[in-house]
């Protein structure tokens, strides 16, 4: 018995001096790199200032180069000097990343809050989790959106009007990359969803999404950024284009432009962090520290507060409220949503992780033709 | 000596045909504008037709004549398009008026010696054409940018409410945002506290280069010239990633004694430059002089020769400062996030995000460059005057 009440206390202390230890220890500023616009703002809202008012004495600094982050992470792993504590990057991002030795290996259930009913974090995230360095956050989709003023009496409603010139003539505005446009293409084409990526392994089938992206060529414009398809729907240019749900639920709520979603083959798709390998340990302990509080149930649910997408813990999904300064219901407007989600496509990470490079050569050669 | 005759110009067929086709080239901007450009085209060539015979016939002072044209013009676009009709319309009808008057009068021959051919004088007016149309090209983008700057929408778009010159369609959010979003305020403190010390570094450095090398006795002249200029023939993208991994190295990576010391390497050679040429007017026997009175070298840099190479000075230091301001490249490599310039908030925030807060950053950019620019000329000539440089 007394040895036992020894043992006990002798744990407590030592776990006391494990919390003082890891507490004097934690680095004060911190770089987070993220996306800019909306959602940066959104996870400043939703984790950042609540974590600041925790810990007053930590600086946090935002870097927008999520998009450059697979480039500028091997120029800092050459270079040897890691300055970015806390990378959000998209799934096949960082399965690369994890891949190739950038991206910190973890576990789900030592680094992540379990969910308030405890179940334990691996479970409450569940496949979302793509790899093994990969902390998802929220689910969005690549979807288009329609000027509401320019379509008629019949809205498009099928993922293949954006291919129907006639029905509906009229510039649309297409990501510039294979990733989502390939796979529309061959849905259009006849091909079966779950066919998709069997066919698109295939010449001739690389081919023949080409070929049927090529009826429409002359009317679309190209976007790289997200941003893009917005600007252009507002100011008419286009009558149809693709884009991330949350900035055209953004278009739509907050800037009042005549725009409608198009829900239809909207493809699901993972933001999520990464902790870049090899950060000295107190800038670690920091970023754990972070993590913890920033990808708990409640945070996730907080997040949908200020941007349309979908929290990737299931625990989170019944805490989803209403938006933050126009009040209206923020379910609704997810991705994930019943009436939203009657058909998706569901995107192939770790199939475009081995063929991206090839496709995207052959897809610029295409496109400069 | 006989007076020399005004040679008289054909109305039918040199006026009329002219005044249609300007006409024409209007009524295709307006029909396109209200998508029937055939219809426009034909109109507005009809239109100055009948403008320029009504006013060659009809109206002998050009003053009356151009005003009767620009209150018509103005009140047709009133009645089909409202208050920014009315503007466009006046634009439009003072134009055709003044290029009537300026056509049927023969004064279109002014700038031209009275024995020049026909050919010339259409040489003439189509190089002065091309002048203006290279000034309309330069500035259109820039002006472009301010009206846009107020728009009350989120978009870089003119909108209907802004086109009909309604009070609701401008607003200064975007000049709001900027003075109050902690971004652009932080990227603006770090543009004012990294071009200046960019820019003491350039020239310090700058001009005691070119004053070295403009002494004939120093050896390999020419090959350290093209050294000390490199960074601005090299592709700034190759220098960017060099600067990126040396600094990395040696711990400047990411510091403001990093963005510092880049942007000095790249304003450096400006400096160079610029000095380099005014030495090339500099007296060396100036120096002798000094030196003959008992003046030190330093003495005389400062009271002898600074005075006279001011202006390149003050010039290759404006160009060494406007570089580091506008530059994106080398700081997106050798900064980080805490050293976020303004053209970096402007190039992350047009990837991202495009909001017209952007426009109102570069409006305010325009004015204080225009400003600085007007400033060092006013000294400049002030200085000159002083010396007795120049006459005015």
């Amino acid at each position: 018995m007394k040895s036992k009440l020894a043992i006990l206390m002798c744990g407590a202390a030592l776990a006391a001096t494990g919390v003082q230890a890891q507490d004097a220890k934690m680095a004060d500023s911190m770089t987070i790199v993220s996306w800019g616009g909306a959602y940066q703002k959104s996870q400043i809202n939703a984790y950042a200032e609540p974590y600041k008012e925790k810990h007053p004495e930590v600086e946090i600094v935002w870097d927008e180069s999520s998009n450059e982050a697979v480039a500028k992470l091997r120029a800092m792993n050459e270079a040897g000097n890691i300055t970015w504590d806390l990378v959000d990057v998209v799934a096949a991002d960082a399965i690369r990343l994890c891949d190739e030795g950038l991206a910190m290996e973890y576990d789900p259930d030592e680094l992540l809050a379990p969910a308030p009913d405890g179940t334990p974090a691996s479970e409450d995230f569940g496949d979302l989790i793509v790899s093994d360095c990969y902390i998802p956050q929220i689910v969005y989709s690549t979807t288009f959106g329609y000027r509401t003023d320019m379509v008629g009496d019949t809205p498009p409603t099928n993922i293949c009007d954006v291919f129907d010139l006639e029905k509906y003539p009229g510039k649309r505005a297409l990501e510039k990359r294979p990733i989502n446009n390939m796979e529309w293409a061959l849905l259009c084409d006849g091909v079966a969803k779950g066919d998709v990526y069997d066919v698109l392994e295939t010449e001739e089938g690389q081919a023949r999404a080409l070929a049927k992206l090529d009826t429409i060529k002359d009317q679309v414009i190209w976007w790289s950024s997200g941003a893009d398809t917005p600007q252009l729907l507002a100011d008419g240019e286009v009558v149809m284009g693709s884009t991330y749900n949350g900035r055209l639920f953004s278009l739509i709520e907050e800037q009042n432009q005549p725009v409608a979603m198009l829900w239809d083959a909207q493809v699901f798709d993972l933001d999520g962090w990464i902790i870049p390998a090899g950060l000295p340990e107190e800038r670690l302990a920091r970023v754990k520290d972070f993590l913890m509080f920033a990808t708990d149930t409640q945070r996730l649910a907080d997040q949908a507060k200020y941007i349309s997408y979908g929290p990737a813990r299931s625990s989170s999904a019944p805490l989803v409220g209403k938006h933050a300064e126009l009040g209206i219901e923020m379910a609704p407007h997810m991705p994930t949503d019943p009436a939203n989600a009657k058909n998706t496509f569901l995107y192939n990470y770790t199939w475009w992780a081995d063929y991206r490079d090839d496709l995207d050569a052959k897809f610029q050669a295409w496109l400069a033709q | 000596m006989r007076k020399f005759k005004k040679p008289a110009v054909d109305l039918i067929r040199f006026v009329l045909p002219l005044m249609a086709l300007a006409g024409a080239g209007f009524g295709f901007l307006v029909g396109t504008a209200n998508d029937a450009p055939f219809i426009g085209l034909l109109l507005g060539a009809l239109c100055g037709a009948v403008l320029s015979l009504v006013l060659a016939k009809f109206v002998p002072s050009p003053r009356a004549g151009i005003a009767a044209a620009t209150v018509l013009f103005a009140l047709a676009g009133f009645a089909l398009a409202g208050t920014g009709g009315l503007i466009g319309g006046a634009v439009i009808g003072f134009v055709l008026g003044w290029l009537s008057y300026w056509l049927a009068t023969g004064r279109y021959r002014a700038g031209t010696p009275v024995y020049a051919t026909p050919l010339q004088v259409l040489w003439h007016n189509t190089f002065k054409f091309i002048c203006a149309a290279i000034f309309f090209f330069l500035i259109a983008p820039i002006v472009t940018v301010i009206p846009l700057s107020f728009n009350a929408e989120n978009f870089f778009t003119f909108t209907p409410a802004m086109l009909s010159f309604d009070p609701e369609g401008y607003s200064l959010k975007h000049y709001r945002d900027f003075f109050t979003n902690p971004d652009w305020q932080q990227a603006l403190a770090n543009s004012v506290q990294i071009a200046p010390a960019a820019t003491l570094i350039s020239v310090t450095l700058g001009t005691l280069a070119a004053i070295g090398l403009s002494q004939p006795h120093v050896p390999f002249r020419r090959a350290i010239m093209a050294i000390l200029i490199s960074p601005m023939i090299v592709p700034l993208i190759i220098s960017a990633a060099g600067m990126y991994f040396f600094y990395s190295r040696i711990g400047l990576q990411g510091t403001y004694i990093g963005v510092v010391l880049a942007h000095a390497a790249l304003g450096i050679p400006f400096v160079i430059i610029t000095v380099t040429a005014t030495l090339v007017g500099f007296d060396q026997s100036l120096t002798r002089a000094a030196a003959n009175m008992g003046a030190d070298p330093v003495t005389t840099f400062f009271r002898v020769q600074m005075p006279l190479i001011l202006p390149g000075v003050i010039s290759g230091g404006l160009f060494a400062f406007i570089t580091s301001f506008d530059e994106v490249v080398v700081v997106l490599f050798v900064g980080s996030a805490g050293q976020k310039t303004l053209p970096w908030q402007m190039f992350t925030g047009l990837r991202e995000q495009i909001s017209p807060t952007i426009l109102a950053v570069a409006t305010i950019l325009v004015v204080i460059s225009i400003l600085l620019l007007t400033l060092v000329e006013l000294l400049r000539r002030r200085s000159e005057r002083l010396r007795g440089l120049s006459p005015g």
